[in-house]
């Protein structure tokens, strides 16, 4: 077997990062008969529920906290496998295998989920959870690189490959553009490298150039432009992933194609993050609008 | 001889920034200086303090956590300080520094004792606010007689951003008890000294403004309150006792063997007398400010000093205070003359370097002039331009004055100035000891004390007898590297 790669997928809240990463990580189990293991590492503790069809998988912080301290856990307690075609007993459809676990954390507005992600991922490492079975680790990490407990699963020694999430939106685009700036951080003392821009669609105008041209710029590529599809929140309100659902539509075809690319990628590049008036440059030249002036910026549609 | 003892300092402190690199000797060289009483523009004006250390030195310095537990809240016997945070701050702070006070432990009084929050890694991810507040409700069910609970910050409440304060407001509704949230972390400021600070403010915010004591307060004309006196050894009420035989009535102690009443009445004082300016000199511009009440820095270090503060404090009162001051210093002058009889000709000529926190850099000066002995260098761990301009007016020669003084340069001092007894922290303590030196710990008095007022100038006379001619300094050398045999 290969070495185990560890991915991460990083991305804006709310932009379907968790949805993408699991359908993604679904078909590479599915179609090529991958061995994943996902970590979440959102205090939300969705990034596994679709693979699991539960509603939330206890955490390890949870867990931690309920029996006192993480020292008194086992890798068991923690480490969920996949249900029916991703359990590892289950071979019927794919050798392959998902287990999970969510690192967990504080409710909004309190305590530390930065501390939380290092204290879960810590755990999983002296617990050996990163077994040599295992062709690839995930991580699925909120929102931004907003502190240094969200930067834990690109430190060195953890993730090689990051992939972003993102869509033709404004505000995504920052965030990857920022989420980059994190990566070039720690590019140059571990190994971690940007492996492309994955884009979930929304259906914005001119968004595939917008996206591929945001690749580009920073350096990388677009891997995959995920076309919006109602099937994926049909599955969702299921609890379970599309190539799950309906293995033969449509969209579970681009997430085969998406998973064959990252399983293929060898494009890992460190980024050249775009400089704010860059970016604006960009959306205004594949954006929707046309180039704003001097003079209109702060000012109300109704008064152009 | 001056010139000489000036011509040496400035030596010294050449010599010990020539092993420095650039920048750290650009930043030290304005933390060092010399001054003399005739001085102009001297070090006492210049010295740049309140700075941060140059890192990679061993500091004397403490945190703001430990100037707001360890030194103005810690003190106040009935309220009971809850050290929130991992489980050492509290305790290796544990018992205050001698803080003397009158109360039965663990009863009515919980100065020495811990306690804790506890904080653990589940503490830090998923916030401490609901233990903390388990944490009050425990400590008013097993200590029913407390009179007020402070939560004292450590170090991760201020990185994860619990609401303390809304903890301590919600307790202070429930349990109709003063409960005051300091957000003193340790990594806020550069020393201590921002704990003080900090400290202060909370009292000015949330002991001042209850005047539940003060509305059945009967005053009198002659009401003082000793502001900055931690009664270390028992130094405030050595204090208080001068005061109150020249007349005064003394209604607050801040905050040695202080009780939160007393912290409540203070505003009713007609003169604040304030010891530690460094510490407290914050609630004393606040209480003028709000209350109208004026302060009046003291100091009762040795028999001048304490003569000469007694004789400002009767004149803000005076003729009928003054007539009796006069008769008090009268007899206390007779007893310690005697003191200075027995002690001087032992100590006379002898020099001395100190280097200490608070007031303590300039206050002592005066006690060892009065035994003849010789201050010739003093500093502040984190002190402020305010307490190098001070100092002025108490050095008696020239003075080398080092400001935030690290170990490797105080001990080059000290080896180049050789002076006859070394001053300082229990850090420095066995340093100078093992290099032959008499010392004395003069944070806390070495287990001694009190040193306040005219009593205790005895006390500290003899402890400085003690430790310079005591018969073990004649054995620190091994009989070959005698020059004579016998000491």
């Amino acid at each position: 077997m290969s070495a185990l790669r560890q991915i991460a997928f990083y991305g804006k809240g709310g932009i379907g990062k968790s949805t993408t990463s699991q359908n993604t990580l679904a078909a590479m189990c599915h179609y090529f008969g991958k061995k994943i293991l996902i970590v979440g590492c959102d205090p939300k503790a969705d990034s596994t529920r679709l693979i699991l069809h539960e509603k939330a998988q206890s955490t390890i912080m949870q867990l931690a906290s309920e029996a006192g301290t993480v020292e008194d856990l086992e890798l068991e307690d923690v480490c969920k496998p996949g249900a029916d075609e991703f359990h590892p007993d289950n071979n019927e459809i794919t050798e392959g295998y998902i287990m999970c676990t969510e690192s967990g954390g504080p409710e909004p507005g309190v305590g530390c989920a930065g501390r939380g992600v290092i204290t879960a991922i810590n755990f999983l490492e002296e617990e050996g959870a990163y077994d040599d079975d295992l062709d690839f680790v995930s991580y699925d990490v909120l929102g931004d690189v907003v502190c240094g407990g969200f930067a834990m699963p690109i430190r060195e020694g953890k993730a090689q490959e990051i992939y972003i999430v993102m869509s033709g939106e404004m505000m995504a685009m920052y965030a990857a553009n920022n989420i980059s700036k994190g990566i070039l951080k720690y590019a140059n003392t571990g190994g971690v490298r940007l492996a492309g821009l994955i884009c979930n669609a929304r259906m914005t105008d001119k968004e595939y150039d917008l996206a591929k041209n945001l690749a580009e710029q920073i350096g990388t590529q677009m891997i995959h432009f995920v076309p919006r599809s109602n099937h994926v929140q049909r599955a969702e309100l299921r609890r379970m992933t599309v190539v799950e659902f309906a293995p033969n539509s449509d969209q579970a075809m681009e997430y085969r194609e998406l998973a064959r690319k990252i399983i293929a990628n060898d494009l890992k590049v460190i980024p050249i993050p775009l400089e704010m008036d860059d970016l604006e440059n960009l959306l205004m030249e594949f954006g929707l609008e046309e180039e704003v002036e001097e003079d209109a910026i702060g000012k109300k549609a109704e008064d152009a | 001889m001056s010139e000489t003892l000036e011509a040496l300092q400035k030596e010294a402190i050449e010599e010990v920034l020539k092993i420095y690199p650039d920048k750290a000797k650009k930043n030290r060289s304005k933390h060092l200086g010399v001054d003399t009483p005739e001085g102009v523009k001297g070090a006492c004006d210049k010295t740049r303090s309140n700075k941060q250390t140059v890192p990679g030195v061993m500091s004397q310095r403490g945190c703001a956590y430990a100037g707001s537990k360890g030194v103005v809240w810690g003190p106040i016997k009935d309220m009971i300080h809850i050290s929130h945070g991992p489980v050492g701050c509290g305790q290796y702070s544990r018992a205050g520094r001698r803080n003397y006070y009158i109360g039965t432990t663990g009863v009515d009084i919980f100065v020495t004792m811990n306690f804790t929050t506890d904080f653990s890694e589940k503490d830090i991810v998923f916030g401490g606010d609901k233990k903390l507040k388990k944490a009050l409700q425990e400590i008013d069910t097993l200590f029913p007689l407390n009179n007020g609970i402070s939560i004292q910050s450590e170090c991760p409440i201020g990185l994860i951003g619990d609401d303390i304060q809304a903890v301590a407001k919600v307790h202070k509704k429930e349990s109709d008890k003063p409960t005051v949230a300091v957000s003193c972390e340790g990594f806020r400021g550069v020393s201590q000294s921002l704990g003080h600070h900090i400290a202060n403010d909370m009292i000015r915010d949330e002991v001042m403004p209850d005047a539940s004591y003060r509305k059945d307060f009967v005053s009198t004309d002659y009401d003082v309150a000793i502001i900055g006196d931690y009664n270390i050894g028992g130094d405030a009420w050595a204090s208080r006792i001068l005061l109150e035989e020249m007349g005064l009535r003394v209604i607050a102690q801040w905050s040695g063997d202080a009780s939160y009443k007393e912290m409540a009445i203070a505003p009713k004082a007609k003169l604040n007398l304030l010891h530690c300016y460094r510490s407290m000199n914050y609630i004393s511009r606040h209480m003028e400010q709000e209350f109208g009440i004026p302060w009046m820095e003291y100091n009762f270090f040795g028999p001048s000093k304490t003569t000469e503060s007694l004789r400002k404090i009767a004149e803000f009162f005076g003729p009928e205070i003054q007539a009796k001051t006069e008769a008090m210093i009268a007899k206390y002058t007779a007893m310690t003359d005697a003191v200075i009889a027995k002690y001087k000709p032992k100590l006379e000529g002898k020099k001395v370097m100190l280097y200490v926190g608070g007031l303590r850099p300039r206050h002592v000066i005066g006690a060892y002039e009065d035994l003849g002995m010789e201050v010739i260098g003093t500093g502040y761990e984190f002190g402020h331009g305010d307490d190098y301009k001070r100092t002025k007016e108490d050095i008696a020669r020239s003075t080398l004055i080092y400001d935030d003084v690290n170990e490797y340069e105080l001990e080059q001092f000290v080896k180049k100035l050789k002076p006859d007894l070394v001053a300082s922290g229990v850090k420095e303590k066995y340093v100078f000891q093992k290099m032959g030196l008499p010392f004395r710990q003069m944070h806390s008095w070495d287990y001694s004390g009190p040193y306040h007022g005219y009593d205790a100038f005895a006390i500290f006379a003899k402890d400085m007898d003690l430790a310079m001619n005591s018969p073990v300094w004649s054995h620190t050398k091994a009989p070959w590297e005698k020059e004579e045999i016998g000491a």
